[in-house]
């Protein structure tokens, strides 16, 4: 046969074959397997996708627990500061209850003094009164007897009172 | 390196031996190189060797439709003489004929069509086979196993259909390349398997065929046409930003250049195989002409390393192909958004 006369034949087959061929692999191999290719493509991308995206919830929730941790820390902070005050200020209410009560009771125990002191002062007093009036009645028993000397001495005696 | 390439040669010098007895009983040069041009065209018998008065042949059908005598079955060894298997006009069978250069011939001389299963023929079926085979049952394992990593078959076709879709149709056809992938990948596979299998010692020329390459370039053809847009057409029959006198020469060019694509396609796989083919046969013809055994060595090693090389032209040529023809396409299905450009 020739080398440059294409063969009817061979055309004629290669039609049938080649044709056939095509279209038994376009239905049957070329369009599952496209579309098999094309969904893994899409599953490799969307995987990639979630696997970035997972990366930056991550990093959020990260830095959400660093915060959170900040904040609890500063809580933490606030709490004892707040407590270190109260208990300072408790302390020093404390102290100034006590010295209150104190200052009070002295106030009190010197009122009490005061009014004992008084008291025996008074009691002193009458007894200082009666005890002068036993002497004066004995004075006067033993001095009556002298009308001037009575006088000088009521005198003394006026004089002495007024005094005191 | 060498010496692996050394010892594969030794091995394939085997293969020699199938053309060895016939050629060296030849007495002229012409004799001794005939296997070459009786390789490289089709034949309407698959010949394997000869040894001795051996020979080692496949008969194949001959197929003839003429108007008078409607649809006719032969076998070729109708044609031959048993004894010497030789075609000839003298071996006349039915009022068919096939002559010495393996032209079918009818002896009354009225016109007919011949449908012969030739050796090429043949040959295609088996790439068809096997391309159909191993695509089907890569095809099954997604069926399968649904969008998985590949294995086995699919393992092998899934690079490939991927390189087709992604660096040949995507880039050469633009948004619109979907459509193209599966002819495209179906010719590629058809064109890669058919070089690699014609490499094959004993295998037939199919893809070095002008009727296979043609009838490629045909399918390349018209689906370049069919897809052609309006620009496309435009582009042909209008050529914008041309004046319209210029118009006269350059609508011929256009019209001409429609068909020169395809020609070109024909062509070059046609070119690149046969004379991949030539030149292995020639340096196999030389030790014949020679008739010595250290060129025979020397040849060898030389076909060795053309083999090789053909082994690179075999994927080479398949991948120009599918190129061209989505370059063709992607020029048919192009949106140009300006034409004050061109």
């Amino acid at each position: 046969m020739d080398l440059i006369t294409p063969g009817s034949g061979l055309i004629f087959w290669q039609l049938i074959g080649f044709l056939g061929l095509l279209f038994i692999l376009i239905k049957f191999a070329w369009k599952p397997m496209l579309a098999a290719l094309e969904e893994r493509e899409t599953s490799i991308e969307n995987s990639l996708k979630a696997a970035e995206s997972a990366r930056n919830e991550m990093a959020n929730l990260k830095a959400d627990n660093e915060k959170l941790l900040q904040e609890t820390r500063l809580e933490r902070d606030n709490i004892l500061k707040k407590a270190q005050e109260a208990s300072v200020k408790m302390i020093e209410d404390a102290k100034n209850e006590a010295s209150k009560v104190a200052a009070q009771q002295i106030e009190n125990a010197k009122a009490v003094i005061e009014t004992e002191k008084r008291a025996a002062l008074t009691e002193v007093k009458n007894q200082v009164a009666i005890l002068t009036l036993e002497v004066t009645e004995k004075l006067l028993r033993k001095t009556l007897s002298d009308e001037k000397a009575q006088k000088a001495l009521v005198d003394e005696f006026v004089k002495d009172i007024k005094l005191n | 390196m060498t010496r692996k390439l050394l010892a594969l040669s030794l091995l394939l010098s085997a293969f020699l031996l199938g053309f060895s007895s016939s050629t060296f009983a030849a007495e002229s040069e012409e004799d001794k190189t005939s296997f070459i041009m009786h390789h490289v065209v089709d034949s309407h018998e698959w010949h394997f060797a000869t040894f001795g008065h051996t020979h080692v042949t496949l008969p194949l059908p001959v197929i003839v439709y003429s108007g008078d005598r409607g649809l006719e079955f032969f076998k070729s060894s109708d044609f031959q003489n048993h004894e010497t298997h030789k075609f000839g006009k003298e071996f006349a069978h039915e009022g068919y004929f096939i002559d010495d250069h393996d032209h079918l011939g009818r002896v009354d001389g009225a016109s007919f069509t011949e449908l012969s299963i030739t050796k090429n023929v043949v040959m295609m079926f088996i790439v068809i086979f096997i391309v159909g085979y191993v695509s089907l049952s890569a095809a099954s394992h997604y069926k399968k196993n649904g969008a998985v990593a590949p294995k086995g078959a699919a393992a092998l076709i899934e690079p490939i259909v991927i390189f087709v879709r992604d660096e040949i149709a995507h880039k050469s056809i633009g948004p619109k390349y979907k459509k193209y992938v599966p002819y495209l990948i179906t010719l590629f596979l058809f064109i890669w398997v058919g070089n690699l299998l014609g490499l094959m010692p004993g295998a037939a020329n199919m893809t070095g065929n002008i009727a296979v390459t043609m009838t490629l370039a045909v399918l390349t053809f018209i689906i370049t046409n069919v897809s052609g847009n309006k620009d496309y057409w435009k582009h042909v029959f209008a050529t914008p930003g041309v004046p319209i006198p210029m118009l006269l020469i350059i609508v011929p060019v256009e019209i001409i250049g429609l068909f020169t694509k395809p020609f070109a396609l024909m062509v070059r796989l046609f070119v690149a195989i046969t004379a991949g083919h030539i030149v292995i046969l020639g340096f196999i013809a030389l030790a014949f002409i020679f008739e010595s055994y250290a060129i025979g060595l020397v040849s060898t090693v030389m076909v060795t390393f053309i083999n090789i090389i053909e082994l690179l032209v075999a994927t080479i040529q398949a991948y120009v192909f599918t190129l061209f023809t989505a370059m063709y396409i992607g020029g048919a299905v192009a949106e140009h958004a300006h034409d004050d450009h061109h």
